[in-house]
């Protein structure tokens, strides 16, 4: 049960808040706010799940809260990751310093299946690679925090932090009167700037041409990619309404072709150039890397920015923040074992209850192993899995993390949460004070995937 | 040597198509082993796009035509100076590691046999210069040179169970049990002068990596390391990636193709 | 404007006002066949419907009687029939979610609340349903779609689009309702002018919602040719050809104004309206009214294929 003792102090003063809302009321608002998402139809499909396409990710309404002084460590913490991981793509697609000086072993950056051939030499306007970083963080203390994973291709969750709060001031007023809240709706004008900014030099409008690439509006996360071209004022495009001719790409209009500048993909690498990467991808537009590669157009993220956010690299942050900055990470890694080596496989496999595996490249949750929620069967069974290809697994401990109140059939509950802001690196680095919060609904559990039963809250960075 | 080059390849469309899109590797790479004289590479009613030189030292050069296309052209004509370097590809700029041709491809994929010449090879002598000529001609004895066998998607692991195959065949199969062996290996694209009887004067090898060494180019198919009978225009991962001409047509038009590649050697 | 999204404007449109031509359809469908006794040597009233509306063959393939029932499940249900309401308002519904971002909030809403009672009214038993319920159900959502885009949409090339595309598809359907005439007195041509005939155009007129805007225009009897003359060349009734026509060519205009450009769509939609103001209703019915719709469905699917090669298909140069 929730007890205002118990809770960090910025909780507190929603305890008045939650005292005052019947259980009726609460209903209500509940109520009120999935009639408010079914209708501007923000949905998310699970992959391979099948089932309802139009299935919501579950909204609690009790708010995650920040105060002041903890954003702050959590910004320079982010911001100082989002710097690292591009001058490490930067170094690693021109001389390779890093490597050469013996930080990282050189078959982990130029064996990775995300490290790709065709960015080598290239570096991209501003120098950078990745435009738009997710930096997967948990707490586990009053002022720890971890980070779990980073997100350099094309993170997605940022259309539930902005509609989180828009949902939240429409049914609760009141709660952003009484308390001060830092605002995240510039995050759209801040994006487009940075998307403005890394167009390249070739461009000589002042006003560049930026657009959103879209897979298509089967794809899951559609919803986000029309909800952010819209905020932006920036057209949603699907490949076959770009095509390449001469040194640019242009975008097929009612008035004829127009010049693109910038392409702010949601799409991998794998499928945006049949003509370069996979020749039986519909979804992309043949020619654009030969055009990205002369300096025609800027795609965002750069092709080839998924080695940073491989799970085997993320290892290696710290070392990079050291390397290129100078500086002490503000944020630790969760201590990782890398299967790939035989004493950390050795030490997982002997600790494999303890411990939660997951697969290097995947996500969702899919492929993961939660040591202590698993049955003997199961450690069993992925103890085969691992000794068979240990290079596809990385470990790490089960760590306490911290819960926050939230809304359950019973009243109210604490629930394991983490964190996902959005970190904008272009001219500027630019980060609004918020962040998607996602939550493990089930008792207990750990894993916040929105595919896996997890639901989201809005986040709040109270001011001064 | 000075060798001339004509090389046309003709695409014909059974219905108009709307659009073509091509990224060309057809520029002789530069290294002491070549000089120009004079290149030309034209491709009918085309638009050029932004030419620029790749990493691993390719000049790439896009190229679209607008629709409705119902056939079109890419003539290369030119003249190369060129030397024998003993297949060392040295005086060539290019910034990929080495470690990154390591990685494999669908087309060069190792399979039990492939991993087992790679292996007896490096396993025979601690000579790198020497491991790689051993692989090359193991490579040359396992696949016997038989054009009309094989089809631009056959993988190295197929050619060498069939045991016959072309020159792509050949720089698979030796690039898939290089690789298996850690030794970085990569395709090669260009030409050959080849005398009446056989051979293929659009032509593919494979380059190693010798350490101290760097880049060393072998041709099992013809048994020899690139002399200066070679024209060396670019490299990649695999045959698809080294491709001297990719391209991509909007439509639903059918496509055939035509190719006629000549090279002469310039009486001197 | 991207050429895609005119393209999904143009078929939200489209789709819209064909699933409300199939619920007209079924309307005059249900008045003709309550008539006492239709004789022997008559086609099924049922059958001229699905003649008009172009999915016989559809039909056929499927049912074997063309009776009540299976026409209400074909032409409202049925996702095998690409014209029936259920696929018109589902597909309109679909290329307004690929383009969210070019329609007002209002727009939208109006386009998922007719898509999510729809989902509700497949759940629920068919006899349940009366079909005068489903038909209203779909003019009243058809008409909350078509009010929010005019009370809310920008007046940009967008509102353009998909006037085009209402206009285009209501000048084929009127033109195909009227031609359900054609087929209902095909066989047997005496009884024109009898009480039969007469019943048979006043339900045409109720199907349109143009009973009572005719007898304020015309008053009087009930003719053929003061029908075809309110149907087709007056500009007072909404639904007629010349008005249809008109307002497609006043549309292209303002694309033209807008882009600073004009193209062959201008030049060919003058035409016809030009055609269609010199036509008077004796050349109407000396060409004989069949083959005056006829030709005039082909003109429009002309003028439809001329617009998406100028606008839609994004190999505009």
């Amino acid at each position: 049960m929730f007890h205002a003792d118990q809770v960090r102090p910025p909780y507190a003063r929603l305890a008045d808040w939650t005292q005052q809302m019947p259980d009726e009321l609460r209903c209500l608002k509940q109520a009120e706010a999935e009639a408010f998402f079914r209708r501007i139809g923000i949905t998310f499909a699970v992959y391979g799940e099948g089932g309802d396409p139009d299935r919501l990710i579950p909204f609690d309404m009790f708010p995650r809260v920040f105060t002041q002084a903890e954003w702050r460590k959590l910004e320079r913490g982010v911001k100082q990751r989002a710097r690292a991981l591009n001058a490490f793509l930067v170094d690693i697609y021109g001389r390779g310093e890093i490597v050469r000086a013996g930080k990282i072993p050189a078959a982990l950056v130029y064996r990775n299946a995300a490290y790709e051939k065709a960015a080598a030499g290239i570096v991209p306007p501003r120098g950078v690679y990745s435009h738009i970083v997710g930096i997967d963080i948990v707490r586990t203390g009053p002022d720890t925090f971890y980070v779990l994973e980073d997100n350099c291709r094309t993170p997605s969750g940022v259309s539930y932090m902005l509609e989180n709060r828009e949902i939240m001031m429409r049914l609760f007023p009141g709660l952003f009167r009484e308390n001060r809240i830092e605002p995240i709706d510039s995050y759209s004008t801040l994006l487009r700037r940075t998307l403005a900014s890394v167009a390249p030099e070739k461009c000589t409008s002042s006003d560049p041409v930026v657009v959103l690439l879209t897979p298509g509006h089967f794809n899951s996360a559609y919803y986000e990619h029309s909800f952010l071209a819209d905020l932006m004022g920036i057209e949603l495009v699907e490949g076959a309404d770009l095509f390449v001719e001469g040194p640019f790409v242009w975008m097929r209009t009612t008035e004829g072709p127009k010049k693109v500048d910038v392409i702010y993909r949601r799409l991998d690498d794998a499928f945006i150039d049949p003509l370069c990467f996979r020749p039986d991808s519909m979804l992309g537009v043949p020619g654009l890397m030969d055009v990205y590669r002369s300096g025609g157009v800027a795609i965002a993220s750069a092709p080839g920015a998924g080695v940073a956010d491989d799970k085997a690299v993320y290892t290696y942050v710290p070392d990079m923040i050291r390397f290129y900055l100078g500086e002490e990470p503000v944020l630790q890694n969760v201590p990782t074992w890398q299967c790939a080596k035989s004493d950390d496989l050795r030490y997982v496999l002997d600790n494999l209850a303890e411990l939660v595996v997951k697969e290097v490249h995947g996500s969702g949750g899919y492929g993961m192993l939660v040591g202590p929620k698993a049955s003997r069967d199961q450690l069993a069974s992925f103890a085969e899995r691992l000794r068979a290809d240990p290079g596809k697994y990385i470990a790490q401990p089960t760590l306490a993390l911290s819960t926050t109140p939230t809304f359950v059939d019973q009243g109210i509950a604490p629930r394991h949460v983490d964190l996902r802001p959005f970190c904008l690196v272009g001219e500027r680095i630019e980060l609004v004070p918020g962040g998607l919060t996602r939550v493990a609904l089930t008792e207990g559990s750990l894993v916040v995937n929105s595919s896996q039963g997890g639901g989201v809250k809005d986040t709040w960075v109270l001011a001064e | 040597m000075i060798l001339t080059v004509n090389h046309i390849t003709h695409y014909r469309y059974d219905q108009p198509v709307r659009g073509v899109v091509q990224s060309h590797r057809l520029y002789p790479s530069c290294f002491d082993g070549q000089r120009v004289i004079v290149w030309d590479v034209t491709l009918s009613d085309g638009i050029a796009g932004g030419g620029f030189r790749d990493a691993a030292g390719d000049w790439i050069q896009g190229y679209s035509v607008q629709g409705p296309v119902d056939a079109l052209s890419v003539t290369v004509t030119g003249q190369v100076e060129t030397r024998d370097l003993a297949g060392v590809l040295s005086g060539h700029r290019e910034s990929i590691p080495p470690e990154a041709y390591l990685v494999e491809t669908p087309a060069t994929r190792a399979d039990r046999t492939l991993i087992e010449l790679g292996r007896a090879a490096k396993g025979s002598t601690p000579d790198l210069l020497e491991q790689a000529h051993r692989l090359s001609g193991a490579i040359s004895d396992a696949i016997v040179y038989r054009p009309g066998v094989t089809a631009a998607h056959t993988t190295a692991a197929e050619a060498l169970a069939l045991g016959e195959g072309v020159c792509q065949d050949h720089a698979h199969a030796l690039i898939a049990s290089a690789r298996s062996a850690d030794i970085p290996a990569r395709y090669v694209s260009g030409y050959l002068l080849v005398g009446q009887d056989r051979g293929e004067a659009a032509h593919a090898w494979a380059e190693l990596w010798v350490a101290g060494l760097g880049w060393v180019g072998f041709d099992p198919a013809n048994r020899c390391c690139p002399d200066a009978r070679y024209i060396r225009l670019g490299s990649g991962m695999d045959a698809r990636d080294a491709a001297p001409i990719r391209g991509i047509a909007r439509g639903m038009g059918a496509e055939t193709m035509d190719v006629s590649v000549a090279i002469q050697s310039v009486q001197q | 404007m991207l050429s895609r999204t005119a393209d999904h404007l143009f078929w939200i449109a489209r789709y819209m006002e064909r699933a409300e031509t199939a619920a007209r359809l079924l309307d005059v469908g249900a008045r003709i066949s309550l008539l006492p006794s239709a004789g022997a040597g008559f086609r099924s009233e049922w059958d001229s419907i699905l003649q008009a509306s172009g999915t016989a063959e559809g039909f056929a393939r499927k049912y074997d009687d063309p009776v009540q029932r299976n026409i209400e499940s074909y032409l409202f249900f049925d996702r095998d029939n690409p014209s029936s309401i259920a696929s018109c308002i589902t597909a309109a519904r679909e290329n307004g979610r690929i383009v969210r971002t070019a329609l007002t909030s209002q727009v939208w809403d109006a386009l998922n609340t007719a898509f999510q009672e729809l989902r509700g009214l497949e759940r629920l038993p068919r006899s349940q349903l009366e079909m005068s319920r489903l038909t209203d159900w779909t003019m009243r959502h058809t008409a909350m779609v078509r009010g929010a885009i005019d009370a809310t949409q920008l007046r940009n090339d967008g509102y353009d689009f998909l006037n085009l595309g209402y206009l285009l598809e209501r000048a084929d359907s009127t033109a195909r309702l009227m031609d359900v005439k054609y087929y209902v007195l095909l066989p047997q041509v005496d009884y024109v002018g009898t009480g039969l005939d007469t019943y048979q155009w006043s339900t045409l007129l109720r199907a349109m919602s143009a009973h009572r805007a005719f007898h304020w225009a015309y008053g009087g009897e009930l003719t053929a040719a003061k029908i075809v003359h309110f149907l087709v060349l007056n500009r007072q009734c909404p639904r007629a050809l010349l008005t249809a026509i008109a307002g497609v060519s006043d549309h292209l205009e303002r694309l033209a104004v807008f882009y600073g450009s004009a193209n062959a769509t201008q030049t060919r939609a003058q035409a016809m309206v030009d055609e269609l103001q010199a036509l008077s209703i004796d050349a109407v019915f000396d060409e004989g009214l069949h083959n005056f719709l006829t030709r005039f469905i082909a003109d429009v699917a002309d003028l439809g294929g001329l617009i998406h090669e100028c606008y839609l298909s994004g190999d505009v140069r």
